[in-house]
């Protein structure tokens, strides 16, 4: 009976990240557009851009090589199997015992791996452009995120998420400054990870300072679906991560039964509501960045998770 | 067992001459090689037998040579076993390379002979159990890899290279020297009377500083590394690939035989010592190699870092069994031994691309390549392997090293003494900062050299390597997927030489469910890299079938897009060194002083614009040329004894003699 109800819990959260990552996304689109006084396009235009991306012809380019075709098939893999990691709505996760937090980072980090190397693949300047800005962002944003995995996971005496969050969730934790530290770091990552303002712009398309999009400039049809599908499931995956180990309450137990699994989807819903409308605010209150103002931003970041590790091995109150 | 491995080292030995009469043979250099391949293959089985030998004995020879009283004393417990199975089978895959690669060679006379002793060298390195003996393979070994760096001596970076290695192996075995003079002045030179002898604390810390020079400067630690860069570079790819992927190994070896097993209890200060090397080292090494454009340097100076790696994780086994929390002792000895390993894999993997790279085209300029996946898609992909396995990315095996070395740090808050509290962090901070540049370096390696298009004619009409040479990158590239995957397996494998050496072992895990790796408890973390595989292969594969059944699988060429501006010339494409310049902005005005100097022709002239870029080894120029310096200026100020008449040296004699006899008088 458990272990049918977690293989249930897993199975149903890797479909549910799948079909919520576009929804969150439309919802950020959304908020960003009403909050510009604009109507916005509707909250389900990402799946259909999905859809018909998926339907359209692949125009690959003359001298593209296998490995340029294989990449989006390896991002969405390693996107999509951290995401399904991390939980959302419950604890009992079949296969959290997998991987643990780092593991899951470094899951990302081959996703990111992959898609600098397909923005040099086709030999274009607009690619490298990109790839070279991604590895500089990716030189100090990995450090940070895991200086802030080490902080909480010192903290929590664990780096399994779900024992992370279950102790976050416990009255042990208290408030501690090391904690406030991590989640300015990880919120910056964050921002900095999906190519968010301030640190690249999600909506530009033939610009200088773009990043993302320059790398995969020359991506089209079906593969450039997955790519979409793999962004938005690592802005899910960000969002469901800050409200994993800073606000774990309602998240249900692993021993749960179907009831707190429901009230658990419910508050899960809600969290990704909030902190999308906050992302959305803090997108549109703020400008982009020069790139080289980048590293500073990051920088902080950076030295926060550390100060923030360092508060933990000084102090085990702090 | 131990007369097997001396009877093979022996023949290795006995191979070096044989060399020289091969090499002037037509077929010579692959009898050769041909036969490196089997002693290396059998000495490697042997090692590994012993290594899973349930017993785990120590066994013992002497034989007749060396210094007359004492004899030449050899090994074979579990450190040694491990270590020669990597110097062996590092040395059976580079011996496989080149049965292909080495058909290539101008002046095989120059190589042959000295491949096979250096090989032998480096066994008895790891076998030796007195000071003597160790000291003299030492010394055979580094002299014999010098033979190898110079065997292209026309070249004059060569000579060069060769010159600074050699200085830089006698600085090494110099301190090394003294580390044996000191521990050996009481109990004689046999490793055995050394264990039994208790030196005294201050004695054992001397030492400890002698011999993290001595090994050090052979490892390339910052700031002995300078010669590293220069060296592994110069010699031909096979002997690259065992120079960084086997020899600095031997200098690891060194290093935990003499501070874990022939020290007494180490003392906590030692490891800090450790930790400030070691760390620096590898964020230092990671963003040399970033600023290179040579394909072998970027190579070389990623072995540094990959060095500072493992000398963190031996720096935190020292500090937690000074404290006596031997079983994580266990975690981060075991982490460095498994990085170890893993580096020689993928280290050997890299150069051997290297060297098919460098056959096929001539050149080693990252400027001058590009697009190489189309021309040589089996390099290519053996590559990719080596590229993501150093990046430490799962589902690989430099993944799994560094995820141990991090579980160790996050026990570190247990530690009891200040001074550790506090770097233990910091050196956190640095090897997660080397592990984010090693990314960067090899999506540049990998992008700038087989991505992209072909940036000269050589490139353009390069042609796929040999079977050999395929055959062995891709036996690396296999290994380091499989320990990647099945870490379990090579973590029990490595419980006897932890236990030797530190006194304690990581829990079993290959009892485990799915083979799960779990470094304390389950409750704290686990890592199962088999199932991430599984997992991310089913995912890629059923988006792949899907949407090629429901959505399209139609697929055109077309001209590429490049927002709208496309153009012909190769040299659009973003460079070695454009690709690094925001993080050479970023990080390299401190570190390097590099400045970019723009220079704008006036608005009327027809002149180009031109960017100059100043970078400057501050390392070199703070340490190395200040001594290089004060013995030129030393050396002119003596020349003029050299010119003096027969009347002034033998006054100079006279004085010299009085003088003599007053010390020894006083």
């Amino acid at each position: 009976m458990n272990a049918l109800r977690d293989i249930f819990s897993q199975g149903a959260q890797m479909l549910l990240v799948l079909l919520l990552a576009p929804l969150l996304t439309g919802f950020v689109r959304k908020v960003k557009a009403r909050l510009l006084r604009r109507r916005g396009p509707p909250l389900l235009q990402p799946y259909r851009d999905l859809v018909r991306l998926m339907r359209k012809d692949v125009v690959l380019a003359d001298n593209a090589s296998w490995l340029f075709r294989v990449i989006p098939y390896l991002m969405f893999a390693g996107t999509w199997v951290a995401a399904s990691l991390v939980p959302t709505f419950g604890n009992g996760l079949l296969f959290s015992w997998t991987a643990d937090l780092i593991a899951i980072i470094a899951l990302l980090g081959s996703a990111r791996f992959f898609q600098a190397l397909a923005g040099m693949d086709v030999g274009t300047a607009f690619g490298g452009i990109g790839s070279s800005r991604e590895v500089m962002i990716a030189t100090l944003a990995e450090p940070a995120i895991l200086m802030t995995v080490f902080a909480v996971a010192m903290i929590a005496g664990s780096t399994q998420l779900p024992n992370v969050a279950e102790f976050m969730g416990s009255s042990a934790v208290g408030l501690r400054v090391s904690l406030g530290m991590a989640f300015v770091a990880l919120t910056i990552v964050a921002l900095a990870e999906n190519a968010r303002i301030p640190v690249d712009n999600p909506a530009t398309h033939l610009e200088l300072t773009m990043v993302h999009e320059a790398m995969v400039l020359e991506y089209s049809g079906r593969h450039l679906a997955l790519i979409d599908l793999s962004s938005q499931l690592k802005l899910l995956l960000y969002v469901s991560l800050i409200a994993c180990v800073f606000v774990p309450w309602g998240t249900a137990t692993a021993d749960a039964g179907v009831a707190a699994l429901a009230v658990g989807a419910l508050l899960y819903l809600g969290k990704l509501a909030v902190l999308g409308f906050l992302l959305a605010l803090f997108e549109t209150s703020i400008a982009k960045m020069r790139v080289f103002r980048i590293p500073e931003f990051l920088g902080a970041a950076l030295m926060l998770a550390l100060l923030a590790t360092l508060l933990r091995f000084v102090s085990g109150s702090l | 067992m131990i007369s097997v491995a001396l009877w093979l080292v022996a023949c290795l030995l006995a191979l070096a001459p044989v060399g020289i009469v091969l090499s002037a043979r037509p077929r010579g250099s692959f009898v050769l090689y041909g036969a490196c391949l089997v002693l290396t293959a059998t000495l490697c089985m042997t090692a590994l037998l012993h290594l899973l030998d349930p017993a785990h004995p120590v066994l013992r020879a002497t034989l007749p040579v060396g210094l007359p009283w004492l004899g030449a004393h050899f090994r074979l417990d579990a450190l040694s076993a491990f270590f020669l199975v990597v110097v062996n089978l590092g040395g059976a895959a580079a011996s496989l390379f080149a049965l292909g690669y080495g058909s290539h060679e101008e002046s095989p006379g120059r190589v042959l002979p000295f491949y096979p002793a250096y090989l032998a060298g480096m066994n008895v390195v790891v076998l030796a159990n007195d000071a003597f003996s160790f000291l003299v393979a030492w010394e055979f070994m580094s002299l014999t890899s010098w033979a190898l760096v110079v065997s292209h001596h026309r070249e004059a970076e060569n000579i060069r290279a060769g010159y600074v290695y050699l200085l830089m192996a006698s600085f090494g075995t110099l301190a090394l020297l003294l580390a044996f003079g000191a521990l050996a002045s009481g109990p004689g030179y046999d490793f055995d009377a050394i264990r039994a002898a208790h030196p005294s604390a201050a004695l054992s810390s001397l030492v400890v500083v002698l011999v993290l020079l001595g090994t050090g400067s052979k490892a390339g630690l910052v700031p002995l590394h300078a010669w590293l860069p220069l060296a592994h570079p110069a010699a031909p790819s096979h002997v690259s690939g065992l120079m960084s992927g086997v020899m600095t190994k031997v200098a690891v070896y060194g290093f935990v035989r003499i501070v874990f097993d022939l020290l007494p209890e180490p003392q906590w200060w030692w490891s800090m010592v450790v930790l400030l090397v070691g760390g620096p080292t590898a964020t230092l090494g990671v963003l040399y190699a970033l600023m290179q454009r040579d394909i072998k340097r970027v190579l070389a100076f990623s072995t540094i870092e990959n060095i500072g790696i493992v000398f963190t994780g031996l720096g935190l086994a020292l500090a937690f069994k000074a404290q006596g929390l031997d079983w994580v002792a266990a975690l981060a000895f075991t982490a460095a031994l498994l990085h170890v390993f893993n580096h020689a894999l993928f280290k050997s993997l890299l150069f051997f691309g290297a060297g098919a790279v460098l056959e096929a085209t001539g050149v080693r300029d990252m400027e001058k390549l590009g697009g190489l996946i189309h021309r040589m898609p089996k390099t290519a992909f053996a590559m990719l392997v080596g590229c993501v396995a150093i990046s430490a990315l799962p589902p690989f095996n430099g993944f799994v090293s560094e995820w141990l070395m991090f579980q160790a740090i996050l026990l570190s808050p247990q530690l009891p003494s200040w001074g550790l509290k506090l770097i233990v962090p910091a050196v956190g901070g640095l090897l997660a900062l080397a592990a984010a540049f090693a990314a960067a370096c090899f999506v540049k390696l990998y992008g700038i050299s087989f991505l992209g298009r072909p940036r000269s004619d050589v490139a353009a009409s390069a042609h796929e390597t040999d079977r050999f040479s395929l055959a062995a990158m891709f036996a690396l590239a296999a290994l380091c997927l499989l320990a990647g995957i099945l870490p379990g397996l090579f973590i029990d494998a490595l419980a006897p030489v932890s236990k030797a050496m530190v006194g304690n072992v990581m829990p079993h895990q290959t009892g485990l469910e799915w083979l799960t790796i779990v470094p304390i408890a389950e409750s704290r973390s686990s890592y199962n890299g088999l199932l991430v595989f599984l997992f991310a292969a089913l995912c890629g594969t059923t988006a792949a079938t899907a949407i090629h059944r429901l959505a399209s699988d139609r697929l055109r060429r077309a001209p590429a897009w490049d927002c709208g501006y496309p153009d012909a010339n190769p040299a659009i494409q973003y460079s070695a060194s454009s690709f690094s310049q925001p993080i050479r902005r970023v990080f390299g005005s401190v570190i390097f002083a590099a400045r970019e100097i723009g220079e704008m022709p006036p608005p009327s002239s027809p002149r180009p614009a031109r960017l100059t870029v100043e970078m400057r080894d501050l390392i070199w120029d703070g340490l190395y040329a200040p001594i290089a310096n004060a013995i030129g200026f030393a050396t002119e100020r003596i020349n003029i004894l050299q010119f003096l008449t027969i009347r002034r040296y033998l006054t100079l004699v006279f004085v010299a003699l009085i003088v003599l006899l007053l010390v020894v008088a006083l």
